[in-house]
């Protein structure tokens, strides 16, 4: 938790970042950029999903439909915050010539999206006979 | 820089291929605002869903912004300068508000 704190400042102090190690090859960074972009593609993606929910299945009953709806919109926000912690992690990894950070947040993600896509196709097909 | 074409160019085309995905995560982000938008304003134009729609336009509005400047500077050197933290976190704070909206409305 203080780790991502540390990282919070970083996020809007961009001379700090600058402070540390020497400037990667351009085509590092801008590869990290496009990481961040489709994990920010991925996050808002989640976020369509979860206004397409609450759209597309006024059938459901208002506890699911909802319930869905927001564990779709807060995997969206988890996403994109975890997008630019990731990023900032690998821009100061890269500058300082370590390792790139590993992470379990694409098996979390991952998981989480199979458990609301079978909860989903459950909860449509209950519906539908109810 | 070795790896460079004699016009200068890089040859894995990096600087195209991070503007093109800013313009894709920003055609995401637009998808986001229609359906946003979509659900403000189901039911008639009341007040409360009437700002949320005004706020999720106005985040896209916020996104395009920083994309357009992230883009500009991408196109402006053919060696450009690593994107800003500032960038980075407005664009994220983008979606995460309008995930915020969303679940507003939702309820």
């Amino acid at each position: 938790m203080i780790e991502f704190a540390r990282n919070l400042r970083l996020w809007f102090v961009p001379q700090e970042i600058r402070r540390e190690g020497g400037t990667p090859d351009y085509r590092f960074s801008l590869a990290n950029e496009r990481t961040f972009l489709a994990w920010l593609r991925t996050a808002l993606a989640l976020i369509g999903g979860g206004f397409a929910v609450d759209q597309f299945l006024p059938d459901l009953r208002w506890g699911w439909r909802v319930g869905l709806a927001l564990s779709l919109l807060a995997a969206g926000v988890l996403c994109s915050l975890r997008a630019v912690n990731h990023w900032v992690r690998c821009e100061r990894a890269m500058r300082r010539g370590e390792d790139l950070p590993v992470s379990r947040f694409p098996a979390l993600l991952g998981l989480l999206v199979a458990v609301v896509a079978v909860a989903m196709v459950v909860v449509v097909l209950v519906g539908w006979e109810g | 820089m070795s790896a460079r074409t004699a016009g200068g160019r890089d040859p894995g085309l990096q600087p195209e291929r991070t503007r093109l995905a800013w313009r894709r995560t920003t055609l995401s982000a637009t998808v986001a605002a229609v359906l946003a938008a979509k659900t403000a304003l189901q039911g008639g134009a009341r007040p409360a869903g009437a700002v949320a729609a005004a706020l999720c336009c106005a985040l896209w509005l916020c996104f395009l912004l920083v994309a357009h400047r992230r883009i500009r500077a991408l196109t402006a050197s053919s060696t450009p300068a690593a994107l800003a933290p500032r960038y980075a976190a407005a664009a994220a704070l983008c979606a995460v508000a309008t995930a915020v909206c969303g679940a507003a409305l939702v309820i």
